[in-house]
């Protein structure tokens, strides 16, 4: 993967298939303590401990479809490769919280990325999930839930044009308010 | 700072979309489902879903719903975008790039002529 927006975008998609209802997404910058950290935190069905155990291993996948999982795996490596850390709660019947940080000036971290893109892919796939993204930069946060959005449109759906224009523009807005604290 | 767009903005989207709704007076009509699961997304997957909803928001086209699958166990042909227009069978594309999605929304979506050359599987 060439973004950490792109591992987020991958975590997440584990959290619904664990049957999550809410899925929120943290990613908070600190320059001052040199961290980024970014967390997934869901009410999914979640994991025993001896699941908890062998899920970073590649060997170790809930899906059918073939016996090799990847995604966790990938975003540890990411993680750890950068003087940072990685660790996994998980409470079955409860859910569970990943959470990955990341020295933020180090070679190889690789970029955010299109935050943006992955909020909107997951909105628009998985519209029953109630999706919250926080993304602070030195404090100066941008909170996004998509719960009075929904409560507004009623019913219109999230693929309508106009509602696309509006997510683009207002999720853009969002982030670049945010990334004003270090610009 | 630019201005962040409130709900009161989304309001008026969602007066708009109701008068083009009432206008038309259709049911969403043709679905689009892309294959979101670890190795679509390494592939593009998410640049390709990209594509296809800045192609719904351009064309201003109304009626098609949107949605994700994880893996499909096709992982070499990721990333696999299917379309169903009405109850005809499902057309599923593969190596489907930004490009090749804009492709299909002209000629399938909006034509309704199926990209033979991208076609992997009809259901």
């Amino acid at each position: 993967m060439k973004e950490l927006a792109l591992h987020l975008l991958d975590i997440a998609e584990n959290s619904v298939a664990a049957n999550a209802k809410n899925i929120t997404i943290t990613v908070l910058l600190d320059t001052e303590q040199d961290l980024l950290q970014m967390s997934i935190k869901d009410d999914g069905k979640g994991m025993n401990a001896e699941r908890l155990i062998r899920i970073t291993d590649p060997f170790v996948t809930s899906r059918t479809t073939r016996k090799v999982g990847l995604g966790i795996p990938l975003f540890k490596a990411a993680a750890e490769s950068c003087c940072g850390s990685f660790d996994i709660q998980s409470t079955p019947g409860v859910g569970t919280l990943v959470t990955a940080r990341f020295q933020n000036s180090h070679i190889d971290r690789m970029p955010l990325g299109d935050l943006k893109s992955t909020l909107i892919s997951l909105l628009i796939g998985y519209p029953d999930v109630h999706w919250v993204l926080k993304y602070g930069v030195n404090g100066n946060i941008f909170e996004f839930d998509d719960a009075p959005i929904k409560k507004e449109l009623e019913g219109i759906s999230l693929t309508d044009p106009g509602v696309l224009g509006f997510l683009n523009d207002y999720i853009a807005s969002g982030i670049e308010n945010a990334q004003a604290a270090i610009a | 700072m630019s201005k962040v767009k409130s709900l009161a903005d989304l309001k008026r989207v969602r007066e708009e979309a109701l008068k083009k709704q009432e206008a038309k007076n259709t049911a969403s009509r043709i679905q689009i489902v892309i294959g979101m699961g670890t190795v679509g997304i390494v592939a593009g997957a998410r640049e390709t879903l990209k594509a296809i909803l800045d192609f719904i928001a351009k064309e201003d086209l109304q009626d098609i719903a949107v949605r994700q699958t994880s893996n499909i166990g096709m992982d070499s042909w990721e990333p696999i975008v299917q379309v169903i227009v009405d109850d005809e069978p499902g057309i599923s594309y593969g190596k489907v790039t930004a490009e090749v999605a804009r492709k299909i929304m002209k000629e399938h979506v909006i034509d309704g002529n199926i990209v033979k050359e991208y076609v992997i599987e009809i259901q």
